[in-house]
């Protein structure tokens, strides 16, 4: 191992920023849908993988990048409500591990039919805006991995006005609250449901286009993505928005510096470590905060 | 005593009869080796569901990372033989003790997890597994695997055909299903499903239900690690890619085909998901041009999803439930 300077570190630091930026808006996905409808959704990931293929399917027609963009999110926030629609919203009464298989099933078939559409080769999206990569402090980085978290804090906040400066964002965060009295209150939990599902498809979408430059785009990238994007809510409490931002965060961090420092093969393993070191930590927390919700139903 | 009589009395003993009779006269009138071999692939892939049916069904407790079990046999089974050259059988009985103290350990603190939580640990523990099998390449021989696992033998007797082999597996397979039957119709099995209903009740009336779930586990990887030697001794080659995420979500469809608590039910599940994928192998190319293997993963998401959202309880507990039954109901 050589040795490294402060721009080495800076650098693993600055790339798991932007990697783990796409982290946070996947696990804003997953804890959104969490806290509204109680399902652990572990086919977010394909919503990446969705965005992504869109995006290049449009942009292969001549669509202007941030029309494509546009409309590969509108595309996928639809198959995000067709997908609720079809799966989720008529066993709303089922058991916390029969609504996980149901998501695991929806994940593999969407990856299945991606198969079939787009096939195993991989595609190409160009970096948003071309140009020199920016340098500070004898780090490098890329305009695509700007791109990444400009985007990322700009959904950030249109997320948090729209979930904290307006009455459908009260009724969803209601519905997260206490489903039975916020449906007392007017609040329909299927329509908030079929939201947060539109919303997490989104944000998915989002996370998928905005990775798309810097990788390859395949028909089966939406499963490690996902299940690092649940990592990292997981890593924040699962029902906690800032939790899911700190988590993804560390996360990418976390995974750069040990892909740089320790061995790049390794790096996955350690993501999933660290989900089950987190996960026993809150363990007793956490159970004691299900067998509570059980109580009270 | 006729037939129709010892039937309704015995159902689990006329049916485990039937059984080694059918798997018994296979190979007298299949002479096709493809079909001979599926039939090996259904018997290793039955000895598996048994074991998640146990866990899932009986225990209640939800595995998305089964196949690193299943894993870590194959792999004990071959690095053993291969790299230290011990004799299979011996090697196989350490796979049994790795895995089973493995899961022993893993057991002690994942339990104090419940629903989603075990879900994903499980998930995270299946991922961890299947990776470490390519990374540790002196070991594993990494991704691209590990060939000359040698062959079974017992003194002179070599499993060297596919029938043979195809004996010993379904021998295998009815000794674990009468391990199941004994075990899922005993106190202990009872205990389960009072735990399965509520755990708290459980305790209360003095179950020790992690204990028991602990038992289950154990006894559940015991299956997937025999599993996974039988596989690579029938290969006599392993990679980590059987063992990947996909395949613990297999693993899973077959078990809810079969109805997630039922022990014939995971015969029917494995037998109905590898004869499916072998159908769509022959005829998927037919529909779709170049379509390979994993476009029938598309065909089991289907499944799963249709089969959980009208079926809960799986396919032939679903379906058992829906057909009346008036005499020879199976007892599981």
């Amino acid at each position: 191992m050589h040795n490294y300077g402060i721009g080495d570190y800076l650098q693993l630091i600055l790339s798991g920023i932007s990697t783990g930026s796409i982290y946070v808006l996947i696990a804003l996905g997953i804890v959104m849908i969490y806290n509204v409808t109680g399902v652990i959704n572990l086919a977010q990931g394909e919503y990446t993988m969705l965005g992504a293929m869109f995006a290049v399917t449009y942009y292969s027609w001549r669509v202007p990048l941030l029309l494509a963009f546009l409309a590969s999110v509108l595309t996928v926030t639809l198959i995000g409500m067709l997908i609720e629609r079809l799966t989720v919203n008529p066993v709303r009464s089922a058991s916390a591990v029969t609504l996980i298989i149901i998501t695991v099933g929806v994940s593999i078939t969407i990856r299945g039919i991606a198969l079939l559409v787009w096939g195993s080769t991989p595609y190409f999206l160009p970096e948003f805006t071309g140009g020199a990569p920016f340098s500070i402090l004898g780090a490098v980085m890329s305009r695509q991995r700007l791109w990444i978290v400009g985007t990322a804090g700009l959904v950030l906040l249109l997320l948090y006005y729209l979930l904290d400066r307006t009455l459908l964002g009260k009724a969803l965060r209601a519905c997260a609250i206490n489903r039975q009295a916020a449906s007392l209150m007017g609040v329909g939990p299927a329509q908030m449901s079929l939201l947060a599902f539109a919303l997490s498809a989104a944000l998915g979408a989002v996370a998928g286009i905005v990775i798309a430059p810097l990788t390859l785009v395949t028909y089966d990238m939406g499963l490690m993505l996902g299940l690092k994007g649940f990592v990292a809510a997981v890593i924040g409490g699962l029902t906690s928005a800032p939790g899911a931002v700190v988590g993804g965060l560390l996360l990418g961090v976390l995974e750069s510096l040990s892909a740089g420092l320790i061995s790049s093969g390794l790096k996955d393993a350690i993501a999933f470590l660290v989900l089950l070191v987190v996960i026993l930590a809150l363990s007793k927390k956490v159970v004691g905060r299900l067998k509570g919700r059980r109580m009270t139903k | 005593m006729n037939m129709q009589q010892f039937w309704r009395r015995r159902p689990n003993a006329s049916a485990l009869m039937l059984l080694a009779i059918v798997v018994g006269s296979l190979p007298l009138w299949v002479k096709s080796s493809y079909l001979i071999s599926t039939g090996i692939f259904v018997g290793i892939s039955a000895i598996l569901t048994l074991g998640l049916c146990l866990l899932m069904g009986y225990a209640g407790q939800i595995s998305l990372g089964h196949a690193a079990f299943y894993g870590i046999g194959a792999y004990t089974s071959a690095i053993l033989t291969v790299r230290s050259g011990l004799n299979p059988w011996l090697a196989i009985l350490i796979g049994i003790i790795v895995t089973a103290s493995a899961a022993y350990l893993i057991g002690l603190f994942i339990f104090r997890l419940s629903g989603h939580y075990l879900a994903v640990a499980t998930l995270g523990l299946g991922i961890i597994v299947y990776l470490a099998f390519g990374e540790f390449r002196e070991l594993t021989g990494g991704p691209t695997g590990l060939p000359g696992v040698p062959r079974l033998a017992v003194g002179g007797f070599v499993f060297d055909g596919d029938v043979e082999y195809f004996y010993l597996v379904w021998s295998v397979v009815i000794v674990f299903l009468v391990l199941s039957l004994n075990v899922v119709n005993s106190r202990v099995g009872r205990a389960l499903r009072a735990i399965h209903g509520s755990e708290a009740a459980a305790d209360s009336v003095g179950i020790d239900s992690s204990r028991h779930k602990l038992q289950m586990l154990v006894m559940s990887v015991v299956f997937a690690s025999v599993a996974g030697s039988l596989y690579v001794h029938y290969m006599r080659f392993v990679s980590p890619q059987p063992f990947d995420f996909t395949a613990s979500v297999r693993l899973v469809v077959m078990a809810a085909v079969g109805g997630l608590a039922s022990v014939w039910g995971a015969l029917f599940g494995a037998a109905a998901v590898i004869l499916l994928t072998v159908v769509l192998r022959e005829f998927l190319p037919l529909v779709v041009r170049d379509a390979s293997g994993e476009h029938t993963v598309i065909v089991y998401g289907i499944i799963l999803v249709v089969i959980m959202v009208l079926m809960p309880e799986g396919l032939t507990v679903g379906l058992l439930k829906s057909i009346r039954w008036p005499s020879f109901k199976l007892k599981t």
